[in-house]
């Protein structure tokens, strides 16, 4: 069973891969060890996982500019998330996945995403149409 | 649809060169997802791009927009760099670091970039006036300028910062909307803090408690307008820890004579306590234990500053186990240096760094290189950003930090 999920219109390309989810926000400078893909900041309630090649559900943005550029920087060492999903972007998360191409939405329509969508659910999202699709569960065979 | 003018459509075409035309390609990706209707003209832009931030990737980006025959049309100028070419292997930082600074500077040079390395421009470059569009980079100069300047900016990260400077706009949302500038929470404050590390504290307090770029805390309580070096330290802590680029303080900042000018009347109150400022600070208390490293840094440091902090190191010497780094942006160096204050501290065995801030120059690396980890600073701002860096970030008053560095172990003075 699939469910959908409405969203405004993001930013990048549509992709598919599993959720990893936190009722947290989010900085690539303040939270990250981006040499070695994890979260390294130990209030982080994801800390110490990695962040490689999930798709990343979180509530909102913390922090400084630098986002901007380290999400380039993290997609040209192929150490970075396929996706950012977020209850309200701040402007430097869009200008960042802007340049590093990186899928990007939030404002969802049904409520909190760090709700709607678990650790293990698997996505596929769409920027470009606003949608997230809920397809399954990684353990589903 | 975003609506363009012939000048932008011309830019979208490619009629103004490869790198205008990848800037407002960017530019418009933004305000659609922020719904933006059209483009703003901007007098200045200030972009955040260290090294660390960067990476190698970002150097080759900016370097191919030079060599696309990018040329920025408006006054823009730069955010601290990570690198002080002139101190770099003392502080354990690599040649590769310091090349990959090197690149990024001559590119910025040939696209016409300022170089002024600051993030408190607002104190020593060209602060913007009462509702001047702008495109800021670096947090603690957006909130300062929107709220204490009345001017207009959201926060611009390095490449939107660098698109605005190509093309002269900025997209039209968020902070640039008069709507999006009333209040939407309300504070009171109870005690007015007394030192630069308190007002940090509050600052970083309400930004939590506000906890979204899109919320507007205004704040009662602060009676008689505050230092510009008391106002930077609170923005700044209020923009790391909530992510907040605008405030209002009833009476003192320029957009807020009384509650009803940013539609807060109907606003219910938060109080903030001495509870609350503690339970953000306590987080941050390390007295007795020995220190590694005082950064003054984050902000930058005014003149004032510098005179401050020379005259408690004057007449002292830091512990040998106890390094103390200072960060000041080259349009103060040579007044503290006129003044006599570098050779205060460097006296005490402090380093003066200069156009950098210690958050932004590997601090990881620099980290492990000098066996750095407990930390103490009194700024609000930069034990927000350290933990994650590996670490134990502390707090204590600029006094105290001063006396910590000479006895080698923390002393925090603050009420516990």
């Amino acid at each position: 069973m699939t469910t959908r999920l409405a969203c405004h219109v993001g930013i990048g390309p549509a992709v598919r891969g599993v959720a990893l989810v936190a009722d947290d926000n989010f900085s690539a400078r303040y939270d990250l060890d981006r040499v070695n893909g994890v979260f390294s900041r130990p209030q982080h309630r994801l800390y110490g996982e990695s962040y490689r090649d999930v798709i990343l559900v979180l509530n909102t943005a913390k922090g400084g500019v630098a986002t901007a550029w380290m999400l380039h920087e993290m997609v040209s060492r192929d150490m970075a998330p396929k996706a950012l999903l977020l209850n309200a972007a701040n402007t430097i998360l869009a200008q960042g996945a802007a340049l590093a191409n990186m899928a990007m939405c939030d404002r969802f329509a049904d409520g909190d995403v760090t709700r709607l969508i678990r650790t293990g659910d698997r996505l596929t999202v769409d920027p470009a149409a606003g949608l997230v699709t809920i397809t399954g569960r990684v353990d589903d065979r | 649809m975003m609506k363009l003018d012939d000048q932008e459509q011309a830019m979208l075409a490619g009629e103004m060169g490869r790198a205008c035309q990848w800037a407002i390609e960017h530019q418009l990706q933004v305000g659609r997802m922020f719904d933006a209707a059209d483009m703003v003209a901007v007098s200045q832009s200030h972009m955040m791009a260290d090294p660390e931030s960067l990476g190698a990737a970002g150097v080759e980006f900016v370097e191919r927009l030079a060599a696309d025959g990018g040329s920025v049309t408006i006054p823009m100028i730069t955010d601290p760099r990570g690198v002080d070419l002139s101190h770099y292997l003392p502080l354990g930082q690599t040649e590769e670091m310091a090349e990959l600074e090197r690149r990024f500077v001559a590119a910025c040079r040939a696209m016409g970039i300022m170089m002024t390395d600051t993030c408190i421009n607002y104190q020593t470059i060209m602060p913007p006036l009462f509702g001047d569009h702008v495109a800021y980079g670096d947090t603690g100069v957006v909130i300062y300028s929107n709220s204490v300047c009345g001017a207009r900016s959201n926060f611009e990260g390095g490449p939107s910062a660098l698109a605005a400077g190509l093309t002269g706009r900025t997209p039209r949302y968020g902070l640039h909307l008069d709507r999006n500038r009333r209040a939407t929470k309300r504070f009171i404050v109870e005690d007015r803090p007394q030192d630069l590390m308190q007002w940090g504290v509050l600052g970083a307090t309400i930004g939590r408690m506000a906890g979204s770029y899109w919320e507007v805390p205004v704040i009662e309580g602060i009676n008689g307008a505050p230092t510009s070096d008391e106002i930077k330290h609170f923005g700044a802590a209020m923009a790391s820890w909530g992510s907040t680029p605008l405030f209002h303080i009833v009476g003192v900042t320029p957009e807020c004579r009384d509650l009803g000018d940013v539609g807060a009347t109907g606003l219910a109150a938060r109080r903030v306590t001495a509870a609350d400022l503690d339970d953000l600070g306590a987080p941050f208390g390390a007295a007795g234990e020995p220190v590694d490293v005082v950064v003054f840094a984050a902000p930058q440091l005014s003149l004032v500053e510098m005179a401050q902090v020379a005259a408690l190191c004057r007449g002292r010497r830091r512990a040998a186990s106890t390094d103390m780094i200072v960060c000041t942006p080259a349009q103060v160096h040579p007044d503290a240096c006129q003044l006599g204050y570098i050779e205060d501290i460097e006296s005490f065995g402090g380093t003066v760094l200069t156009g950098t801030c210690f958050y932004q120059q590997y601090a990881r690396e620099i980290g492990e290189a000098n066996g750095w980890s407990r930390l103490l600073s009194n700024s609000a701002k930069i034990v927000n950003i350290l933990g994650g860096y590996g670490y134990r970030p502390a707090l204590a008053s600029m006094e105290d930090c001063v006396a910590s560095a000479e006895a080698g172990t923390v002393i925090d003075r603050r009420p516990s």
